[in-house]
């Protein structure tokens, strides 16, 4: 997805984009993804800033593209569990709206008009108007179409070319040399390996994530709901499995079911306890969800970053070299302005946001 | 004609009746709803929740999930590998067959 | 009745879950059981004898089965060989168990099920080895009517015949290829089903160049002309080297247009006829089931699990027998599960076995391996089937999905195999989970059949999830 919109933004911005991946379109962690467009579950800072400007250039795209990638400007309600996690809750918002999220406190019959299928005697809830969806592989497959790019799948980066003095000339595949002053790193949870590629460490890790999809249903869930220990899961280090209970319905009609975090590198086994927490944890915010099926799960592994931000922008120790990668289980929401700031990065324009907190060198200093 | 139930020479016990949307039909101790169904000439009883289109039988072993049904109120049962109980109350179903 | 799950108990033998009672299924209980193991068989069916030997329920109190069947003595003797085994207490029965899930853990197995027909209570059994015989079922490629009610698989129309004694019209027309087209227009027609017509794409011609593997079974091909001799008596109408190329009708079936094929497996145009029917079987040959053993790691060898010669998995404490390692009939089903159940029994009572012991069944299985490998290059759907899925036929049956939107996804946002096509239009993520129609997208996105992971392999109530394999339910 990251690619794609990098292409998509590169491509408007008079670039000739060639996209490459070694698999087809959305065949890594895009199409395991469930499409989270948020602002909900971010602190202030960096990456909620990026969020914002993620979402306006989503809400764009979503003139041009809508009902094809299924955008849905749904909203999200995170529900406290008790009083005591309501007050911090309603501490976070507050820090967010000085930031310019929209979060609307919710109490008790109001949280029931927003979400009527609720467990019973919740405390209350914040309201994020700004948390969209889109379904991730049409979005990146709409991009890529109408970025313009060449698109080469089944491509395999095997080296990234350099000049004697150092600047990227391109890259080789499997399948041959692509030349090219600027090479975009968009691949995700891999992108260690291709900055490896290019001499450079880049620290990103998998952490895996199972979503549980069920039999489809009339629209009972009405916004992206979850819990609001979700946030510290999100903000967590641990490598030990972390389930907080993600629910939302979907214009197809299954509820897609989320999230788990765990580190245990790029491990596809099934893992009942992973999803045996999810459907707990789905079932305790909706106890309807008891009797309803699920008829599959899937798993995928998200690009983890030290310190939860993405690489984002020129890496000063290879000119022409250019990272989008690590943006943990926010890849989907964050990639377009990511690709805006890459697409300004690379035609030389003043980028949107401060790229200093995404430096794709940060962590190489610290080692140091 | 010859039928199934001659050609195995069965001696089933008494039919007894459930309810298609209402409608009384028969069926005999232990029939599927589907076989209940294709007895009393019926053979479709879903409508396609894209399209509404109609569906019954097609795989009979329980994969294909075409024939899926309400009985007494739950929905999306297997109408090729659910038996019938006296009283039974069979109902076509549209869409998801939930409600909102 | 003693509980396996019971410790005391299970100290003394060790345990085995068959997952399937089918031939092969039923072959390793028995040959297990025999063999100083405590077997729990586990089945969705009311009754023991899967597809290939599925019995009328017992309430119709059929007093000829038999008429329904092939092979009737070979059941006999398994089916009474389980009812020993289940009288002695060497084996449990579990009927009406729908497995969802097999776990492995550091202790063994655990094997979650859904009690049926509701399939909403949980069942979990723990043992210190499974052994797979989850069958098979069929493959169906679409043309356009393929969903009208009265269209159905070869497979399900005897399904029905078989366990309910039902069929779903007077008039029946039996299409697309392979080996179960004969019994099926045969089963009918004794039925009282009038069989218009038996269409079968593959030339028989072609089964003349391959004598070597097909003569060396006279068995199977006595077995053909049994059949040729009933579709006689049943004066049913047999076009080789044809297809339906649609299926007519509004609310259901009211009839098909068949068509003869060319050299190349093209429709030839104009030459087209018009069959009345309310029924129409159709089947283009067998997939094996492979859920749970793909959930449990094992390795596939294509479509089929992998096996080694003892009918082992690559998986430890995992056997697998039957249709689920291959396709090939009830005969193989029933030596590989004899071979799985010996293997098993010994590596559990912690011995070598002896492969000479069952050398018998094992020759069987290589020659009927090569006869299976042989039909099924002679049995193939027309070489150009794709040509008739028109933009507007539906693929993906459940989520509706259309030839032209799976068209679209290969051509115009570069998808180009299955899972990918599968997230630009949703073909296969509807309730069969693409088991239906796999094999169709990978046709027309003109990539190979590559096995779907599905992690459960029939739906679970998230309610039964939530609390599967807890800790206080041991």
């Amino acid at each position: 997805m990251v690619g794609a919109a990098c292409a998509l933004y590169a491509g408007r911005a008079g670039l000739d984009v060639v996209l490459v991946d070694r698999g087809p379109v959305a065949g890594g962690t895009t199409g395991a993804g469930e499409g989270n467009l948020l602002v909900s579950d971010k602190e202030p800072g960096p990456e909620l800033d990026l969020a914002l400007l993620s979402g306006r250039l989503w809400a764009e795209l979503a003139q041009e593209f809508g009902a094809a990638v299924e955008y849905e400007a749904k909203g999200g309600v995170v529900v406290a569990s008790s009083s005591g996690g309501l007050a911090a809750l309603e501490r976070f918002a507050e820090g967010q709206r000085a930031a310019g999220v929209v979060a609307e406190p919710v109490a008790g019959d109001a949280l029931y008009e927003l979400e009527p299928h609720l467990a019973p005697g919740l405390p209350g809830a914040v309201h994020y108007p700004q948390d969209c969806q889109v379904m991730p592989a049409l979005a990146a497959a709409h991009l890529i179409r109408a970025s313009g790019a060449r698109l080469l799948t089944g491509h395999t980066v095997t080296d990234v070319l350099r000049a004697p003095d150092g600047p990227v000339r391109g890259v080789r595949t499997d399948r041959g040399d692509i030349h090219a002053p600027a090479v975009v790193n968009a691949t995700g949870t891999w992108g260690g390996e291709l900055a490896a590629l290019a001499g450079v460490p880049l620290p990103v890790l998998p952490r895996r994530g199972f979503v549980l999809v069920t039999e489809p249903l009339p629209r009972k869930v009405r916004h992206k709901v979850y819990a609001a220990d979700y946030v510290a899961d999100v903000a967590s280090d641990s490598a030990a499995l972390q389930t907080s209970p993600v629910v939302e319905g979907t214009a197809a009609g299954p509820i897609l079911i989320g999230a788990s975090r765990e580190r245990v590198g790029f491990d596809r086994t099934f893992s009942l306890p992973a999803v045996r927490a999810l459907a707990a944890g789905a079932t305790r915010l909706f106890p309807f969800l008891e009797q309803v099926r699920a008829l599959r799960s899937y798993l995928g592994f998200r690009p983890y970053m030290p310190d939860h931000l993405p690489a984002v922008g020129p890496d000063p120790r290879v000119p022409g070299l250019y990272h989008a990668c690590g943006h943990e289980g926010a890849g989907i929401g964050l990639a377009t302005g990511t690709g805006r700031l890459i697409a300004q990065a690379l035609t030389g324009g003043t980028p949107d946001l401060d790229l200093t907190p995404f430096r794709p060198d940060r962590f190489a200093e610290e080692a140091a | 004609m010859r039928s199934p139930v001659e050609l195995a020479d069965a001696q089933p016990g008494p039919a007894f009746t459930v309810t298609l949307d209402g409608r009384e039909i028969e069926a005999l101790p232990s029939q599927t709803v589907a076989a209940a169904l294709w007895a009393a000439g019926v053979t479709s009883w879903r409508g396609t929740r894209g399209e509404g289109r109609p569906r019954g039988v097609f795989c009979g072993i329980g994969v294909c999930f075409d024939c899926l049904v309400t009985v007494n109120d739950r929905p999306n049962q297997r109408a090729c590998l659910v038996p019938l109980h006296p009283g039974d109350a069979i109902r076509t179903q549209e869409g998801t067959g939930h409600h909102d | 009745m003693t509980d396996p799950n019971d410790p005391n108990h299970a100290a003394v033998l060790p345990h085995l879950a068959v997952i399937g009672a089918g031939p092969a299924g039923l072959a390793a209980t028995v040959a297990a059981a025999s063999r100083g193991v405590r077997v729990t068989l586990l089945d969705s069916a009311a009754q023991e004898g899967g597809q290939f030997y599925r019995q009328p329920a017992a309430e119709l109190r059929a007093r000829r089965p038999q008429a329904l069947h092939h092979e009737w003595r070979t059941w006999e003797r398994l089916r009474n060989g389980l009812r020993t085994h289940v009288d002695a207490g060497a084996v449990r029965h579990l009927t009406d168990h729908h497995v969802w899930l097999v776990e492995r853990g550091s202790e063994g197995f655990t094997v979650h099920a859904l009690l049926g027909p509701e399939q909403e209570e949980p069942v979990e059994v723990r043992a210190d080895a499974v052994l797979l015989a989850t069958g098979g079922y069929e493959k169906v490629l679409p043309f356009p009517g393929w969903t009208l009610p009265g269209v159905v698989t070869a497979g399900g129309a005897q399904a029905m015949l078989k366990g309910a004694l039902a069929v779903s019209g007077r008039t029946a027309v039996v299409a697309g290829t392979g080996p179960l087209l004969l019994p099926v227009a045969t089963g009918l027609a004794a039925a009282g089903v009038e069989v218009a017509a038996l269409v079968e794409s593959a030339d028989p011609k072609a089964f003349a160049g391959r004598t070597g593997a097909l003569a060396a079974q006279p068995g199977k091909l006595a077995e053909g002309a049994g059949y040729a001799a009933r579709l006689l008596r049943h004066r049913v109408k047999v076009l080789a080297r044809h297809t339906v190329v649609e299926a007519h009708g509004t609310e259901r079936l009211e009839a098909v247009t068949v068509a003869a094929l060319d050299g190349d497996g093209r429709v030839r145009h104009g030459r087209e006829r018009r069959i009345a029917c309310d029924t129409l079987a159709v089947g283009h040959g067998m997939l094996p089931h492979t859920d749970l053993a793909g959930t449990l790691g094992c390795r596939l060898d294509g479509l089929a699990v992998y096996v080694d010669e003892e009918q082992r998995t690559d998986v430890p404490g995992v056997w697998a027998a039957g249709e689920t390692t291959g396709i090939g009939g009830s005969a193989l089903s029933l030596a590989e599960g004899h071979i799985a159940g010996r293997s098993a029994a010994a590596r559990l009572r912690g011995t070598e076995p002896d492969p000479r012991a069952w050398a018998a069944a094992a020759k069987v299985r290589d020659r009927l391996r090569a006869f299976f490998a042989a039909l099924d290059s002679v049995y193939a759907p027309p070489a150009h089937w794709t040509e008739q899925v028109t933009d507007d036929t539906v693929v993906c049956r459940c989520e509706e999905v259309t030839g032209g939107a799976v068209r679209q996804a290969v051509a115009e946002l570069g998808a180009g195999d299955l899972r990918t096509v599968k997230l630009l239009t949703r073909a296969g993520m509807g309730w069969c989970q693409g088991r239906v129609c796999a094999p169709a997208v990978a046709g027309l996105a003109g990539c190979e059949l590559t096995p779907s992971r599905r992690p459960f392999a029939r739906p679970v109530p998230l309610g039964v999830l939530a609390r599967a394999g807890e800790p206080e339910s041991d």
